[in-house]
C-alpha cells in the first residue's frame, strides 16, 4: 500500500481542548494508525490544544464528566516511535500552565520556532 | 500538482465541505490531479445518501458524487469516524447487525491508512476544517 521507503515529515497540529469536542481524540487515532507507516512524526499543541496534555483529567463517572480518559495514550506514543511533542509557549502562559503540569515531556517553542517547525514539514494535519 | 484533500466537517454546518469542493473543482479544471478526497470527523456525513436539503440551494452530497463520477475521484469516508456517526455501507451494516445502510453513490468506506497514504503519495495535502 505505501510507497516503498518514502519518509515524509508529518506534523499533527492540535488546537482544541480535549473532551469538549472530538478533535483531540480523533487526531490521536490518526497518530496511532499513522505510526505503522514509519514516517517522521511530530505533534504540536497550540491554543487550547495544550490542555490535551494536562495531568489529572477528571473523566470518571463518579467525580468527573463520564467519558473515556485517553490522556495516557500520549505517554504511550513513545512506544510507537512518536517522540517529538511540541507545545506553544504563549498558549501555555496564557493558560497558566507549566511543563510540570503536563503528562509527557515536551519541547516548548516560541512563535518563531513554531513557525520554523511548520516550515520544515511536508504534510500537516490540522484538526 | 498531485493534491490530497481532507474534509473535517459535515455538510452545511460548516463551510469546509463547500470550500473543499470549490478547491477540488478548480484544481481539476487547471489540470491538477486529486489523489484522494478523505472525509474525517463529521466530514463523513458528506457521504450520506439520505440528505434532503431545500431544493433552492446546493445539494452538497450529490455535488460530490457528481464531481467524483466525472473525474473518477476516490471519495473515502473514514471507517472509525463513520461508525461513530452512524454512516454504514451495505457490508458494514451486515457486519454490525444494523437494519439499514446509508452511503451515497461514489463514496467508499475505508481505514485511516488511506489518509496517511494520501499524505505520502500526494505532493500537497489540503485540510478543510473548522
Amino acid at each position: 500500500m505505501e510507497a516503498e521507503g518514502v519518509v515524509k515529515k508529518f506534523l499533527y497540529l492540535n488546537r482544541k481542548a480535549p473532551y469538549g469536542t472530538i478533535y483531540a481524540l480523533e487526531s490521536l487515532e490518526v497518530v496511532l494508525i499513522g505510526a505503522a507507516f514509519e514516517q517522521d512524526v511530530s505533534l504540536a499543541f497550540i491554543d487550547d490544544g495544550v490542555y490535551q496534555l494536562k495531568k489529572d483529567q477528571k473523566t470518571s463517572v463518579n467525580d468527573g464528566i463520564g467519558v473515556k480518559n485517553f490522556s495516557k495514550t500520549y505517554g504511550a506514543l513513545e512506544g510507537y516511535d512518536v517522540e517529538k511533542l511540541y507545545v506553544d509557549k504563549k498558549s501555555m502562559e496564557e493558560r497558566g500552565l507549566l511543563e510540570e503540569d503536563l503528562i509527557v515531556p515536551v519541547e516548548v517553542l516560541n512563535d518563531t520556532q513554531m513557525a520554523e517547525l511548520m516550515d520544515q514539514q511536508e504534510v500537516i494535519f490540522s484538526f | 500538482m498531485k493534491f490530497a484533500i481532507l474534509v473535517n466537517e459535515g455538510p452545511y454546518q460548516h463551510q469546509a465541505s463547500d470550500s473543499a469542493y470549490q478547491f477540488t473543482k478548480a484544481a481539476l479544471e487547471k489540470g491538477h490531479d486529486i489523489f484522494r478526497v478523505f472525509f474525517y470527523h463529521d466530514g463523513v456525513n458528506n457521504g450520506s445518501r439520505l440528505t434532503v436539503p431545500p431544493q433552492d440551494d446546493r445539494h452538497i452530497v450529490n455535488r460530490w458524487s457528481e464531481l467524483g463520477k466525472e473525474h473518477s475521484l476516490d471519495l473515502v469516508l473514514c471507517i472509525a469516524a463513520a461508525q461513530r456517526r452512524g454512516m454504514l455501507d451495505e457490508n458494514e451494516a451486515k457486519r454490525q447487525g444494523k437494519d439499514a445502510n446509508n452511503i451515497a453513490e461514489g463514496f467508499r468506506i475505508s481505514g485511516l491508512g488511506q489518509l496517511i497514504e494520501a499524505g505520502i503519495q500526494s505532493e500537497r495535502l489540503m485540510v478543510f476544517g473548522d
